[in-house]
């Protein structure tokens, strides 16, 4: 990491149902910058899987964010591409959508997990 | 056994013995510390397993909590969806990175901070305020949850990684280095012993030799005492005879 994206502040993205995003981004972490590309990407029952893996793929690839959010339906959607992310940064994040609770067993990460401890460690 | 691949291409010499004792001793002092750092960074690694564990079952909570004070604003101000959505201009909540360091491993920590001015300042002034401010709130909540968990994720994979390649590093040490270090040891040793061997065989053939040379030359040295002292005799007795006759 160079000096000067330590100095400057990251950002955190976000892709996920209409709700999910409207929250983040009244939580403020909403940003469009000077090409007039926006850190989040609302999904609807409408969206092609391709397209969100390709957000999904442009947000990995821009370097001035540090955390993607993904509300786990969708992470379910495009699995193959989150499993196929394994550098730390920027860091992936499961979250639990509204109609969607979180089921722990999906998660990449706590799978990947499970791989090295016996269950009852978990959880 | 003379394959490059059990033991090291060395020259059996005392030299050469010294140097690979000091390798083994080099190996296993590295083997040790390795180990050490590896248990360093499980203890590690473990506990922010469990760390992330337990932040992802509280991440359910407030998220779940977040999602119902949403709904509470939506039910008192009207759907505000398309206006949040189409107003994004800077982000207010932005992530710095900071370096943390177990045992020679650089973990990054994000750090979430304010920056700017809200965005949504103005929305809800006509009504459902407070609900709006509960939400903005919550979620600010939510996000700096999710920011401490995504810096925990992100020190669980890296430390994955590095775990996964001092384990490698000690068992190759373990199992590769040291046996190939010890077996050119015990190859230098025999080497070195059957020289000594050899050696003093050869001192004691050339002993045998040497006696064996030094009694032959005894022999013949008293044999030719012997005819010496009989020519001597003769000639005596010749000389005389031969005086006698003149």
């Amino acid at each position: 990491m160079t000096l000067h994206s330590a100095v400057k502040g990251k950002l955190l993205a976000v892709i996920g149902d209409e709700d999910t995003c409207v929250g983040f981004l009244l939580g403020g972490i909403g940003e469009i910058n000077k090409n007039r590309h926006s850190n989040f990407m609302v999904v609807d029952k409408n969206t092609a899987v391709s397209d969100i893996e390709d957000c999904f793929k442009r947000f990995v690839k821009r370097d001035d964010i540090d955390i993607i959010l993904i509300n786990q339906n969708v992470a379910e959607m495009i699995r193959h591409s989150i499993d196929a992310h394994t550098q730390p940064i920027p860091a992936v994040l499961e979250i639990p959508s509204k109609d969607h609770p979180y089921d722990a067993t999906k998660d990449s990460i706590l799978r990947r997990a499970k791989g090295m401890f016996n269950p009852d460690d978990i959880h | 056994m003379s394959t490059g691949k059990d033991k090291l291409a060395i020259f059996p010499s005392r030299g050469a013995q010294t140097l690979m004792k000091g390798r083994l001793k080099g190996a296993q002092k590295g083997h040790s510390l390795l180990k050490k750092k590896a248990d360093a960074l499980q203890m590690r690694f473990r506990m922010i397993l469990s760390k992330i564990v337990q932040t992802k079952t509280l991440m359910g909570e407030v998220m779940k909590e977040a999602a119902f004070s949403l709904a509470e604003a939506k039910f008192t101000t009207g759907d505000f969806n398309q206006v949040v959505l189409q107003n994004v201009t800077k982000a207010q909540i932005k992530i710095r990175t900071k370096k943390d360091n177990v045992a020679g491993v650089t973990l990054p920590v994000f750090e979430s901070y304010q920056d700017g001015t809200d965005t949504y300042e103005l929305a809800g002034l006509a009504r459902g305020g407070q609900q709006l401010a509960k939400l903005k709130k919550n979620y600010q909540t939510a996000i700096k949850l999710l920011v401490e968990l995504a810096s925990l994720q992100t020190s669980f994979v890296t430390l994955d990684e590095v775990i996964k390649i001092t384990n490698r590093r000690v068992n190759a040490i373990e199992h590769v280095i040291i046996p190939r270090i010890e077996r050119t040891l015990a190859y230098i040793i025999s080497e070195l012993d059957e020289l000594e061997r050899e050696e003093f065989y050869r001192l004691k053939k050339i002993q045998d030799k040497k006696r064996i040379a030094k009694g032959k030359a005894e022999v013949i040295r008293l044999q030719r005492k012997e005819e010496m002292l009989e020519l001597e005799a003769k000639n005596m007795l010749e000389g005389d005879d031969e005086d006698i006759l003149f």
